[in-house]
């Protein structure tokens, strides 16, 4: 896409235990409305925010994967604005100061090459509460508050508008969230634990920012419609206007919104409860564990994986982890099969991956290396193993799934040579898709036994030499 | 100096209503306020500017918070759990 522009500013909940300025826990899933609140996350007069440690070392890991510059010190500053998600009527974020600044993300670029996307800077800040309209947010008279997220430690992540096209942006986020599961400091199964807006323009003309993405591919759509929106206007000669939309998520479009609050408006200043944070010594201090680009290429090689599977297998560490663990002595077979078979078995069922035993699908693994089951086999045995609580041999005996023997076959296409006349004369007349309906009637005897490849080649050879030559 | 407009614009991102009638002692206290912090800025930065404290962080270890009924009893409204507020979207 030429001529398309844009930068991303991404927000993440990281996993720590407690918020970021008291010790509320931030493990409220199951439980109700502000019962995770206190007055330091209430912004109750007289209270005072204490730096959570363990939030401050995850950003860093999460600078320094990011081969960011981390300053010596940094500066919490409160942004002003009035909002019932905010309790205090400010946000303590960073502003002038922040944690980190510069970096960059490597991603594979629309042309296919790797890609830098340059970041501006990473800072901390405290989640808002959240705000619940009842009957819809359109016709709703009043906002309900849960305050449990207040105070939830986040990141912000600000790129450079490096990005060419909403896929980019997608590859940016999907990299990111990996890295940030590699890094061990995200939850992503939290909801709304990652929400992003967008600038996006087409060059020479003004820019447009979207807030309210809070899914990844949310933000693929949301792009999309938005350029199209753009150049639309364009073509018809309309200028596009410098403002701030929200995306629609049920609709998959962006809609004005109405208040126009400009940066200076925020009214930032340093913020007067906490002095400066140092953290350079912290940030050098860190070692990093192997992040998924370094694993992807340490597939390539180690396993000799095609580099699709070795992509699609470092994803996550969860998945990195469980395909090691089955890779055994034919990593290509276990990849093709985690990769192509399980993945989609598993999103179909929407269940992770860290629920299936390794062991068990190691058996399975073995069955079809040992050729003693079909691929078409392997599938229905994954299915029912992944379904119920069965030992992948015990389903091969139970359904008899072992790969029949030559003559158990053989017997099967003279059987069904003879039982269908009709469909052995269309293939012996020339109509060679005929050859399929046999083959089809064989495994139904042999209950999809037989080798597919080699039946289609013995059934040719049995219908050659017994019929009468035409 | 800050002139009416201004101080209207403030109100408005503070929630505020502030009566038209109102607003000649609002903009003249306005201003009082920011000579009083021109004052303060002649003291220079000594002290202020050398912010010499740093920030000593805590542990990630959760402590009880507080029972519902005591942060509600606080909200003006609520509802189900949550605290009332007027829609503002
Ligand atoms: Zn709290």
């Amino acid at each position: 896409m030429s001529g398309v522009v844009i930068g991303l500013e991404i927000h993440c909940q990281l996993d720590t235990r407690t918020k970021l300025f008291c010790p509320c826990s931030t493990d409220y899933r199951d439980d109700g409305p502000n019962t995770h609140v206190c007055p330091v996350c209430l912004g109750l007069p007289g209270t005072m925010p204490a730096v959570n440690r363990t939030a401050v070392e995850y950003a860093l890991r999460v600078a320094k994967a990011f081969h960011c510059e981390v300053p010596v010190e940094c500066e919490f500053s409160r942004k002003n604005y009035f909002y019932p998600d905010l309790p205090k009527g400010y946000q303590i974020t960073q502003y002038d100061r922040p944690l980190a600044l510069g970096g960059y993300i490597e991603i594979e670029g629309d042309g296919g090459l790797e890609k830098r996307v340059r970041l501006t800077r990473i800072h901390i800040e405290e989640d808002p509460g959240r705000l619940v309209h009842k009957g819809g947010g359109d016709r709703a008279r009043y906002s309900l508050v849960d305050y449990n997220r207040s105070g939830v430690p986040l990141i912000e992540i600000v790129t450079d508008p490096d990005l060419s096209s909403p896929k980019e942006a997608r590859r940016l986020i999907e990299h990111l969230r990996a890295t940030l599961e590699y890094l061990d400091v995200y939850d992503p199964e939290k909801e709304g634990s990652l929400r992003v807006d967008a600038n996006v323009s087409i060059a020479g003309h003004e820019r447009v920012e979207i807030k309210n993405i809070s899914s990844y591919r949310g933000v693929e759509k949301a792009l999309t419609f938005e350029i199209t929106r753009q150049r639309s206007l364009i073509r018809r000669g309309v200028a596009v206007e410098r403002e701030t939309r929200h995306f629609v998520e049920e609709r998959g479009t962006t809609r004005a919104s109405r208040t126009k609050v400009e940066e200076h408006d925020y009214r930032y200043f340093p913020e007067p409860d906490l002095p400066p944070l140092r953290v350079a010594d912290r940030a050098a201090a860190i070692e990093l564990p192997e992040l998924p680009a370094a694993r992807r290429e340490r597939f390539r090689v180690q396993y000799g994986l095609s580099p699709n599977h070795a992509r699609t297998l470092t994803g996550n560490p969860g998945l990195a982890e469980f395909f090691e663990t089955v890779a055994g002595d034919d990593p290509v077979l276990a990849a093709t099969w985690v990769a192509d078979t399980l993945l989609g078995e598993l999103n179909y069922r929407g269940r992770p991956v860290g629920s299936v035993g390794p062991a068990r699908f190691s058996a399975l693994l073995a069955l079809l290396k040992s050729g003693r089951i079909t691929d078409r086999s392997g599938v229905e045995v994954l299915r029912i193993v992944l379904d119920g609580d069965e030992h992948p041999d015990a389903v091969v005996e139970r359904l008899g799934l072992a790969v029949t023997g030559d003559d158990t076959v053989s017997a099967a296409i003279a059987e069904v040579i003879a039982e269908f006349p009709q469909a052995v004369a269309d293939y012996r007349a020339g109509r060679g898709n005929a050859i399929n309906y046999l083959a089809g009637q064989v495994m139904k005897k042999t209950r999809g036994q037989a080798d597919p490849r080699e039946l289609g080649r013995r059934l040719a050879d049995a219908l050659a030499e017994d019929g009468p030559c035409t | 100096m800050v002139d009416e407009g201004e101080v209207r614009r403030i109100a408005g991102l503070a929630d505020i209503q502030i009566p038209e009638d109102e607003m000649p002692a609002f903009t003249v206290q306005f201003n009082r306020i920011l000579d009083y912090f021109e004052v303060l800025d002649t003291l220079g930065e000594a002290g202020a500017g050398e912010r010499a404290l740093h920030t000593v962080m805590r542990d990630d270890e959760p402590r009880p918070s507080l029972a519902r009924e005591a942060v509600l009893a606080n909200a003006p409204a609520d509802e189900d759990g949550f605290i009332k507020a007027p829609r503002v979207m």
